[in-house]
């Protein structure tokens, strides 16, 4: 892989997410925004990925900040890892994100990372990051999904000729808190269910996000009705730091005299977008929370699942992960 | 004496002076970058009307890529998706060149792209301001060490998965491989060379790295001792799990982690 100095881009500073708005809806597929850069700078350091514009995000102070509403807590999409795993008001009320924040990848990388960079980062498919060209690269092979192809880290879910998986540790945190993703372009600002806001392949391989060129998620707003509730979330990853995860879970629920009442759980890296486990949502809502539910709520969780040549493991790993989610949360 | 050389070694990979048999392969000749600047109309990036000037003549194509794949296939806007078609093919000669020269190659105002915008920034390092002419695609690592002079911060892996360009930039530990120096600006900037007090004595940890012997070969000591820097800043009196935690995002190849939260402990200690 070349290893060597980025190629030459124009930089834009823009201070206003108008200005930012603007610049990107003039160089359209030609545009990058950066926030952090750690996923960005790769990109362009391998030369695998190039944008002859990037629009350096970092200086638009309307974009940080974690704010109360009266429909609940909104977060800039500009807000480090950092600043949500240490936010008092995230800890008290949705300490599921702050706990996903919390290992995401290293220190520093939390430190300059944001909450929208964590969530629009793009796949870790290494065949993908190579540079080869693969479906979701504009090819027509996956090369992940061969006899040969090593795809432990790859998908139990969704596979359409790209067998890759989301990422993202924020994610499912934010689908299990049913988050609202804002977004913005120029024809003015909508509001996107978390739930809704990823994409499979077989909607658009080319992309992860509804996010079109030329339009910016701007904030995460988190509504009150999960606040305070209990919380679950757990990263399974080959190593502690840095790594991405091979099985993430991410759960909240109400738990009325020992019965779950309403209950909202996501899985990350078993399919492209972070699996919302509905199937777990409905055997254990009104049951007792105990360990007959929750291994009922695990068998529940990996029925379907389709594994490739080498990622078996993922199978009893999400079973383990949801069992642990419904007893301990 | 083993001893001796020991510490010597010890102390130079605390200043940031570790390995530095390959520092004079990346000096860097200022003169061979002059301050070029490309203004356009649109530019949003204008901050100092006096810093800039206009460029007559169109800039060259780039010249880094030998092969010209990627000069021709890369830019070509009928490539999908910012993908750079052509880029396994091209990659070996790419890289070859590229860890070595990698600092003077991004320099050559030949590299900028037509219509970029190259500009003087005052940036805030150690508590001095240093007037450097910064490329839109360079990162903070490569202003320090090959501009700036400011070696002691190490490049290991250039991809943020390392931790050896740590450096403090307004208190907080960060990977300057990591981060465009265009967006840094107006920030404080600490790097291993900010450490020592006035009269040239060491800091806390850094005494404390030497006491400890926490260092083996020396390479990650100065992402090391910044990140440290700044923990004990915020928490002057960690745990050693609190101290492994904060620590996590710098590797260590030599494996003495345990020697650097040795020192770290007491550097707490002592401070």
């Amino acid at each position: 892989m070349p290893r060597d100095m980025m190629a030459s881009f124009e930089l834009y500073q823009p201070d206003s997410v108008d200005n930012a708005i603007d610049l990107l809806g003039r160089f359209g597929e030609d545009g990058w925004p950066i926030a952090g850069g750690n996923d960005t700078l790769d990109w362009f350091k391998d030369r695998v990925k190039y944008a002859q514009y990037v629009v350096d995000l970092t200086g638009i102070a309307e974009l940080r900040g974690i704010r109360e509403t009266p429909g609940g807590i909104e977060i800039g999409a500009l807000t480090t890892l950092t600043e949500i795993e240490q936010s008092p008001l995230l800890q008290e009320r949705y300490r599921v994100l702050a706990d996903a924040a919390r290992r995401v990848a290293s220190p520093q990388i939390r430190n300059t990372g944001t909450l929208g960079g964590n969530v629009n980062q793009d796949t870790r498919c290494w065949y993908y990051r190579y540079g080869t060209d693969c479906y979701r690269a504009g090819g027509t092979t996956c090369y992940a999904d061969t006899p040969q192809g090593q795809n432990r880290e790859h998908c139990l879910w969704g596979a359409d000729r790209c067998v890759a998986v989301s990422p993202s540790d924020t994610a499912p945190a934010l689908v299990a808190l049913d988050a609202r993703m804002v977004v913005r372009n120029a024809d003015g600002e909508r509001e996107v269910a978390a739930e809704d806001y990823f994409i499979g392949p077989d909607v658009d391989i080319e992309r992860m996000t509804i996010l079109e060129p030329g339009e910016l998620l701007t904030a995460v707003r988190l509504p009150s009705e999960w606040a305070g509730a209990k919380f679950y979330f757990e990263k399974v990853a080959d190593r502690n730091t840095w790594d991405f995860p091979l099985v993430n879970i991410a759960a909240a629920m109400f738990v009325e005299s020992g019965t779950i009442a309403r209950i909202r759980i996501a899985a990350g890296a078993v399919e492209c977008v972070p699996r919302r486990l509905t199937v777990v949502e409905e055997v254990v809502t009104g049951s007792p929370q105990n360990a007959e539910t929750a291994a009922l709520a695990g068998q529940a969780a990996v029925r379907g699942a389709t594994p490739l040549n080498y990622n078996h493991f993922k199978i009893p790993l999400l079973e383990n992960l949801v069992k642990r989610a419904i007893r301990d949360a | 004496m083993y001893p001796d050389s020991r510490f010597d070694k010890t102390t130079a990979a605390v200043l940031g002076r570790g390995p530095v048999v390959l520092e004079s392969l990346f000096s860097y000749d200022q003169s061979a970058c002059p301050s070029v600047l490309a203004l356009q109309g649109e530019c949003l990036m204008a901050e100092d009307q006096t810093t800039q000037m206009a460029v007559a003549a169109p800039f060259p194509e780039p010249r880094i890529d030998a092969g010209g794949i990627l000069a021709t296939v890369g830019r070509s806007k009928a490539s999908r998706r910012k993908f750079i078609k052509g880029v396994i093919v091209s990659g070996a000669a790419v890289s070859s060149a590229g860890y070595v020269f990698g600092g003077l190659s991004g320099c050559t105002p030949e590299q900028a792209a037509p219509g970029g915008v190259e500009r003087l920034l005052s940036l805030n390092v150690n508590g001095e301001t240093r007037r450097v002419d910064v490329l839109p695609n360079e990162t903070l690592a490569m202003t320090l060490r090959y501009k700036l002079g400011l070696t002691g911060t190490k490049l290991g892996c250039d991809r943020a998965e390392c931790g050896a360009c740590t450096v403090l930039i307004d208190g907080i530990p960060s990977y300057s491989c990591s981060t465009l120096t265009h967006a840094v600006r107006g920030r404080a900037i600490t790097t291993i060379e900010g450490l020592e007090g006035p009269n040239g004595e060491l800091h806390p940890v850094q005494q404390a790295m030497i006491d400890e012997l926490g260092p083996q070969c020396g390479f990650c000591t100065p992402g090391q001792i910044m990140t440290a820097v700044a923990l004990l800043r915020a928490n002057p009196n960690p745990t050693r799990d609190e101290a492994r935690f904060a620590m996590s995002g710098n590797l260590c190849r030599c494996g003495a982690y345990d020697h650097y939260l040795n020192s770290i402990m007491r550097a707490a200690q002592d401070a």
